[in-house]
């Protein structure tokens, strides 16, 4: 028979503070996504018709490129726990769930690391 | 479970596949489609950026897919789920404060989500195709 309290044997063990974190950061990166996606909208729309020359010289100017930053590495977040909550939803085997989680998380990362490292290779012109 | 014979047919609670959809639950599920689309249209932002980053020749390239109609439709996807995702977003905002939930309102709120995202849509491409000419 353990000597130990039930309260140190349950300790650390749950959600404590950290359960809520994904729904805060998931509202976040929804109101953080409303002014950066009109943003990106009006860069997207803006930029279609030009030529390759004039899209990088836009691209590469500060304030585009810090806004497309923003606003791929809150839609970054945002999809990644949008997705989660969707496996868990959906994906009740627990080994496929935690591939799928881990995938999603690969996905997204991969995603945002190259759409972020195009963004700066224009604005620094490697 | 041992094999047991129903005696009559028994009316079965509200079931996904029997209800009448709603349209809030018609918008909700639409919310996560959207929400679900744009995950991989992100592919298409990368493409864009990954292009523009690495010189004319795979610029073209992306530039040619986009004007294909295929690449054309995509997009035109791409902006509706995002309008949509987005409007149902400031929705799920709206009701994070508590507001929103009564009858009338809860319907007005899903209703004017898909009313908002086609008439924002079609504004979009409306500007995208007079005033910048369209993708090319």
């Amino acid at each position: 028979m353990s000597m130990r309290t039930p309260l140190a044997r349950v300790r650390g063990l749950g959600t404590a503070k950290t359960g809520t974190e994904d729904f805060w950061r998931q509202r976040i990166t929804a109101v953080a996504n409303i002014p950066l996606a009109i943003a990106g909208i009006v860069i997207v729309i803006t930029l279609l018709g030009r030529s390759h020359a004039a899209v990088v010289q836009i691209l590469g100017s500060p304030v585009v490129a810090i806004f497309l930053l923003l606003f791929v590495l809150s839609t970054a977040w945002h999809m990644r726990i949008g997705m989660q909550v969707v496996i868990e939803d959906y994906v009740h085997d627990e080994r496929r769930k935690l591939a799928l989680v881990m995938a999603n998380i690969f996905f997204v990362v991969a995603v945002g690391l190259t759409s972020t490292y195009a963004l700066l290779k224009l604005s620094f012109g490697v | 479970m041992a094999e047991t014979k129903a005696p009559v047919e028994r009316p079965l609670s509200p079931h996904i596949l029997i209800y009448r959809w709603p349209i809030t639950m018609m918008m909700s599920i639409a919310h996560r489609a959207t929400g679900m689309g744009l995950y991989f249209g992100t592919l298409l932002l990368a493409w864009w950026l990954i292009a523009a980053s690495s010189g004319p020749k795979p610029y073209a390239d992306f530039q040619w897919f986009i004007n294909t109609w295929i690449g054309k439709l995509v997009l035109f996807g791409y902006t509706w789920a995002l309008m949509h995702h987005m409007l149902g977003g400031i929705r799920h905002l709206i009701w994070d404060t508590g507001r929103g939930f009564e009858p009338g309102e809860r319907e007005w709120l899903a209703g004017a989500t898909l009313v908002g995202s086609i008439v924002l849509t079609i504004i979009l491409w409306l500007i995208g195709f007079v005033f910048m000419g369209g993708p090319r």
